[in-house]
Protein backbone atom coordinates (compact mmCIF):
# COMPACT_ATOMS: atom_id res chain seq x y z
CA UNK A 1 0.00 0.00 0.00
CA UNK A 2 1.50 3.02 -1.18
CA UNK A 3 1.15 5.95 2.09
CA UNK A 4 0.88 10.05 1.56
CA UNK A 5 4.55 9.87 2.97
CA UNK A 6 5.67 8.26 0.30
CA UNK A 7 3.90 10.27 -2.07
CA UNK A 8 5.08 13.85 -0.99
CA UNK A 9 8.69 12.13 -1.11
CA UNK A 10 8.39 11.81 -4.97
CA UNK A 11 6.70 15.66 -5.74
CA UNK A 12 10.22 17.09 -6.07
CA UNK A 13 11.57 14.35 -8.28
CA UNK A 14 8.81 14.08 -10.74
CA UNK A 15 11.07 13.46 -14.24
CA UNK A 16 10.29 11.77 -17.91
CA UNK A 17 6.81 10.26 -17.72
CA UNK A 18 5.89 11.87 -14.44
CA UNK A 19 6.36 15.00 -15.95
CA UNK A 20 3.56 14.88 -18.44
CA UNK A 21 0.70 17.08 -17.75
CA UNK A 22 -2.49 16.01 -16.08
CA UNK A 23 -5.92 17.13 -16.80
CA UNK A 24 -9.08 17.31 -14.61
CA UNK A 25 -11.61 15.70 -15.70
CA UNK A 26 -15.77 16.30 -15.06
CA UNK A 27 -17.54 13.62 -15.40
CA UNK A 28 -21.65 13.75 -15.94
CA UNK A 29 -24.09 12.83 -13.25
CA UNK A 30 -27.93 12.52 -12.72
CA UNK A 31 -28.07 15.26 -9.26
CA UNK A 32 -25.54 18.03 -10.34
CA UNK A 33 -27.51 20.69 -12.05
CA UNK A 34 -26.44 22.31 -14.73
CA UNK A 35 -26.82 25.80 -13.15
CA UNK A 36 -24.90 24.55 -10.51
CA UNK A 37 -22.39 22.99 -12.50
CA UNK A 38 -21.93 26.06 -14.78
CA UNK A 39 -21.50 27.99 -11.25
CA UNK A 40 -18.93 26.03 -10.08
CA UNK A 41 -16.85 25.96 -13.11
CA UNK A 42 -16.77 30.10 -13.07
CA UNK A 43 -16.15 30.00 -9.54
CA UNK A 44 -13.30 28.13 -9.43
CA UNK A 45 -11.28 28.16 -12.27
CA UNK A 46 -12.41 32.07 -13.02
CA UNK A 47 -13.67 30.92 -16.51
CA UNK A 48 -16.25 32.99 -18.45
CA UNK A 49 -19.73 32.20 -17.79
CA UNK A 50 -19.56 31.05 -22.27
CA UNK A 51 -16.63 29.09 -21.35
CA UNK A 52 -17.92 27.79 -18.26
CA UNK A 53 -21.54 26.67 -19.64
CA UNK A 54 -19.64 25.11 -23.05
CA UNK A 55 -17.73 22.81 -20.35
CA UNK A 56 -20.93 22.13 -18.18
CA UNK A 57 -23.10 21.62 -21.77
CA UNK A 58 -20.29 18.86 -22.44
CA UNK A 59 -20.21 17.22 -19.27
CA UNK A 60 -23.65 16.73 -20.11
CA UNK A 61 -24.05 15.62 -23.51
CA UNK A 62 -20.15 14.04 -23.93
CA UNK A 63 -20.33 12.33 -20.27
CA UNK A 64 -17.52 14.20 -19.49
CA UNK A 65 -15.23 17.22 -20.17
CA UNK A 66 -11.44 18.13 -19.49
CA UNK A 67 -12.14 21.48 -17.24
CA UNK A 68 -8.43 22.14 -16.37
CA UNK A 69 -4.53 20.77 -17.16
CA UNK A 70 -1.16 21.26 -15.89
CA UNK A 71 1.56 19.36 -13.62
CA UNK A 72 0.27 17.18 -11.16
CA UNK A 73 -0.13 19.32 -7.99
CA UNK A 74 -2.36 21.21 -9.70
CA UNK A 75 -4.67 18.91 -10.71
CA UNK A 76 -4.50 17.80 -7.48
CA UNK A 77 -5.64 20.57 -5.95
CA UNK A 78 -7.91 21.46 -8.52
CA UNK A 79 -9.95 17.79 -8.81
CA UNK A 80 -10.34 18.54 -4.52
CA UNK A 81 -11.93 21.45 -4.99
CA UNK A 82 -14.10 19.72 -7.32
CA UNK A 83 -14.73 17.36 -5.05
CA UNK A 84 -15.54 19.88 -2.30
CA UNK A 85 -18.22 21.60 -4.33
CA UNK A 86 -19.45 17.70 -5.00
CA UNK A 87 -18.70 17.40 -8.52
CA UNK A 88 -17.38 13.72 -9.54
CA UNK A 89 -13.96 14.80 -10.81
CA UNK A 90 -10.98 12.25 -11.40
CA UNK A 91 -7.48 13.13 -12.71
CA UNK A 92 -5.15 11.24 -15.55
CA UNK A 93 -2.58 11.69 -17.36
CA UNK A 94 -2.45 13.27 -20.68
CA UNK A 95 -2.03 10.48 -23.31
CA UNK B 1 -40.45 27.82 -1.06
CA UNK B 2 -40.15 31.77 -1.08
CA UNK B 3 -37.29 33.03 -3.97
CA UNK B 4 -33.92 34.38 -2.39
CA UNK B 5 -33.58 38.11 -2.99
CA UNK B 6 -30.63 40.05 -2.78
CA UNK B 7 -30.57 43.09 0.03
CA UNK B 8 -27.72 44.71 -0.53
CA UNK B 9 -24.53 42.52 0.18
CA UNK B 10 -27.14 39.92 1.38
CA UNK B 11 -29.07 36.68 -0.09
CA UNK B 12 -32.09 36.56 1.73
CA UNK B 13 -35.42 34.65 1.84
CA UNK B 14 -37.50 33.22 4.39
CA UNK B 15 -38.52 29.38 5.22
CA UNK B 16 -41.32 28.14 6.44
CA UNK B 17 -40.86 25.78 10.03
CA UNK B 18 -41.77 22.34 7.83
CA UNK B 19 -39.00 23.74 5.13
CA UNK B 20 -36.54 24.45 8.02
CA UNK B 21 -36.68 21.06 9.49
CA UNK B 22 -36.58 19.63 6.90
CA UNK B 23 -33.51 20.85 5.49
CA UNK B 24 -31.85 21.05 8.62
CA UNK B 25 -32.70 17.16 9.40
CA UNK B 26 -31.09 16.92 6.06
CA UNK B 27 -28.14 18.54 6.78
CA UNK B 28 -27.61 16.81 10.01
CA UNK B 29 -27.60 13.42 9.01
CA UNK B 30 -25.23 13.96 6.00
CA UNK B 31 -23.21 15.55 8.78
CA UNK B 32 -23.64 12.84 10.98
CA UNK B 33 -22.49 10.25 7.84
CA UNK B 34 -19.51 12.23 7.27
CA UNK B 35 -18.07 12.91 11.12
CA UNK B 36 -18.52 8.92 11.42
CA UNK B 37 -16.18 8.35 8.06
CA UNK B 38 -13.94 10.93 10.07
CA UNK B 39 -13.76 9.21 13.11
CA UNK B 40 -12.71 5.95 10.99
CA UNK B 41 -9.43 7.28 10.19
CA UNK B 42 -6.83 5.48 11.24
CA UNK B 43 -4.90 7.32 14.53
CA UNK B 44 -1.14 7.24 15.16
CA UNK B 45 0.79 8.75 17.12
CA UNK B 46 3.23 10.20 14.50
CA UNK B 47 0.28 11.80 12.45
CA UNK B 48 -0.46 13.66 15.87
CA UNK B 49 2.96 14.76 16.75
CA UNK B 50 3.20 16.05 12.84
CA UNK B 51 -0.38 17.50 12.54
CA UNK B 52 -0.18 15.55 8.98
CA UNK B 53 -3.59 14.13 9.05
CA UNK B 54 -3.87 10.37 7.26
CA UNK B 55 -7.48 9.24 5.79
CA UNK B 56 -8.35 5.83 4.89
CA UNK B 57 -7.02 4.48 1.34
CA UNK B 58 -9.79 2.89 0.55
CA UNK B 59 -13.63 4.24 -0.95
CA UNK B 60 -16.39 3.81 1.77
CA UNK B 61 -18.67 0.78 1.16
CA UNK B 62 -21.67 2.62 1.56
CA UNK B 63 -22.59 4.10 -1.74
CA UNK B 64 -23.83 7.37 -0.11
CA UNK B 65 -20.40 7.90 1.29
CA UNK B 66 -18.70 6.86 -1.76
CA UNK B 67 -20.32 9.35 -3.67
CA UNK B 68 -19.69 12.17 -1.37
CA UNK B 69 -15.83 11.08 -1.20
CA UNK B 70 -14.72 10.10 -4.80
CA UNK B 71 -12.09 8.48 -5.63
CA UNK B 72 -9.06 10.75 -7.79
CA UNK B 73 -9.18 8.29 -10.58
CA UNK B 74 -11.75 6.03 -12.54
CA UNK B 75 -11.29 2.70 -11.02
CA UNK B 76 -14.46 1.46 -11.97
CA UNK B 77 -13.21 -0.01 -15.69
CA UNK B 78 -12.64 -3.67 -15.99
CA UNK B 79 -9.22 -3.67 -15.56
CA UNK B 80 -7.92 -0.27 -13.15
CA UNK B 81 -3.78 -0.39 -13.33
CA UNK B 82 -1.69 -1.22 -10.17
CA UNK B 83 -0.40 2.06 -10.49
CA UNK B 84 -3.99 3.85 -10.39
CA UNK B 85 -5.28 2.04 -7.54
CA UNK B 86 -2.28 2.78 -5.64
CA UNK B 87 -2.56 6.31 -6.76
CA UNK B 88 -6.14 6.56 -5.65
CA UNK B 89 -5.33 5.32 -2.05
CA UNK B 90 -2.38 7.63 -1.72
CA UNK B 91 -4.23 10.76 -2.90
CA UNK B 92 -7.41 9.44 -1.14
CA UNK B 93 -5.58 9.23 2.52
CA UNK B 94 -3.75 12.54 1.83
CA UNK B 95 -6.85 14.54 0.62
CA UNK B 96 -10.05 12.99 2.60
CA UNK B 97 -9.86 14.70 5.87
CA UNK B 98 -10.03 18.19 4.45
CA UNK B 99 -12.54 16.88 2.11
CA UNK B 100 -14.50 15.58 5.18
CA UNK B 101 -14.17 19.55 6.86
CA UNK B 102 -15.00 20.99 3.90
CA UNK B 103 -18.13 19.14 4.54
CA UNK B 104 -18.47 19.00 7.46
CA UNK B 105 -17.69 22.99 7.90
CA UNK B 106 -20.52 23.58 4.89
CA UNK B 107 -23.09 21.46 7.03
CA UNK B 108 -22.31 23.65 9.94
CA UNK B 109 -22.97 26.92 8.46
CA UNK B 110 -26.24 25.88 7.32
CA UNK B 111 -27.08 24.43 10.69
CA UNK B 112 -25.91 27.72 12.20
CA UNK B 113 -27.95 30.40 9.82
CA UNK B 114 -31.43 28.24 9.32
CA UNK B 115 -33.24 29.50 12.28
CA UNK B 116 -35.03 25.82 13.50
CA UNK B 117 -38.12 27.56 14.07
CA UNK B 118 -38.23 28.52 10.14
CA UNK B 119 -38.28 32.36 9.92
CA UNK B 120 -35.71 34.60 7.49
CA UNK B 121 -32.40 33.26 6.12
CA UNK B 122 -29.65 36.19 6.10
CA UNK B 123 -26.54 34.88 4.17
CA UNK B 124 -23.46 36.80 2.79
CA UNK B 125 -21.78 35.37 -0.04
CA UNK B 126 -19.32 32.99 1.74
CA UNK B 127 -22.17 31.22 3.67
CA UNK B 128 -24.80 31.78 0.61
CA UNK B 129 -21.88 29.35 -0.93
CA UNK B 130 -21.65 27.06 1.80
CA UNK B 131 -25.62 26.68 1.56
CA UNK B 132 -24.77 25.86 -2.46
CA UNK B 133 -22.24 23.06 -1.22
CA UNK B 134 -24.04 21.37 1.60
CA UNK B 135 -27.64 21.49 -0.65
CA UNK B 136 -25.49 20.10 -3.22
CA UNK B 137 -23.95 17.00 -0.64
CA UNK B 138 -27.70 17.01 0.87
CA UNK B 139 -28.98 15.88 -2.97
CA UNK B 140 -26.24 13.60 -3.64
CA UNK B 141 -26.99 11.72 -1.05
CA UNK B 142 -30.75 11.83 -0.96
CA UNK B 143 -30.13 11.19 -5.27
CA UNK B 144 -27.94 8.24 -4.63
CA UNK B 145 -30.53 6.52 -1.88
CA UNK B 146 -33.40 7.23 -4.18
CA UNK B 147 -31.34 5.94 -6.99
CA UNK B 148 -31.90 8.94 -9.19
CA UNK B 149 -31.26 8.54 -12.97
CA UNK B 150 -31.91 11.16 -15.66
CA UNK B 151 -34.93 10.11 -16.78
CA UNK B 152 -36.39 10.70 -12.69
CA UNK B 153 -40.16 11.46 -12.97
CA UNK B 154 -41.98 14.14 -11.17
CA UNK B 155 -43.74 11.97 -9.63
CA UNK B 156 -43.41 7.88 -8.69
CA UNK B 157 -46.09 5.11 -8.55
CA UNK B 158 -47.77 5.24 -5.63
CA UNK B 159 -46.61 1.73 -5.02
CA UNK B 160 -42.93 2.58 -5.62
CA UNK B 161 -41.08 3.05 -1.93
CA UNK B 162 -39.64 6.36 -3.09
CA UNK B 163 -42.42 8.10 -3.85
CA UNK B 164 -42.76 9.63 -0.32
CA UNK B 165 -39.28 10.86 -0.39
CA UNK B 166 -39.20 12.44 -4.08
CA UNK B 167 -40.41 15.57 -3.22
CA UNK B 168 -38.10 16.47 -0.43
CA UNK B 169 -35.10 15.92 -3.36
CA UNK B 170 -37.16 18.04 -6.35
CA UNK B 171 -37.77 20.61 -3.33
CA UNK B 172 -33.78 20.35 -1.89
CA UNK B 173 -33.48 20.58 -5.60
CA UNK B 174 -35.67 23.87 -6.19
CA UNK B 175 -33.97 25.56 -3.26
CA UNK B 176 -30.75 25.06 -4.63
CA UNK B 177 -31.09 26.14 -8.37
CA UNK B 178 -32.91 29.52 -6.82
CA UNK B 179 -29.64 30.14 -4.59
CA UNK B 180 -27.61 29.67 -7.86
CA UNK B 181 -30.04 32.28 -9.80
CA UNK B 182 -29.80 34.54 -6.86
CA UNK B 183 -25.99 34.53 -6.97
CA UNK B 184 -25.01 34.37 -10.91
CA UNK B 185 -27.23 37.58 -10.96
CA UNK B 186 -24.90 39.02 -8.75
Amino acid sequence: MTTPVELGSTHGAELGAEDKPWQTIVWNDPVNLMSYVTYVFQKLFGYSRDKATKLMLDVHHKGKAVVSSGDKDKVEADVARLHAAGLWATMERDS
Amino acid sequence: MNPWRREGELIVTEMERQEAAVLRAMVSQVNDMLLARSDEAPQDELAELTGIRTGPSTSPDDPILSRLLPDFHRLDDDNPTKEALDSAAALRSLHEPALLEQKTGVAAIVLETCPPEGGQVRLDMEQADAWLSALNDVRLALGTALDVDDDMPDELPDDDPRSGHLPVYHWLTLVQEELVHALSAA
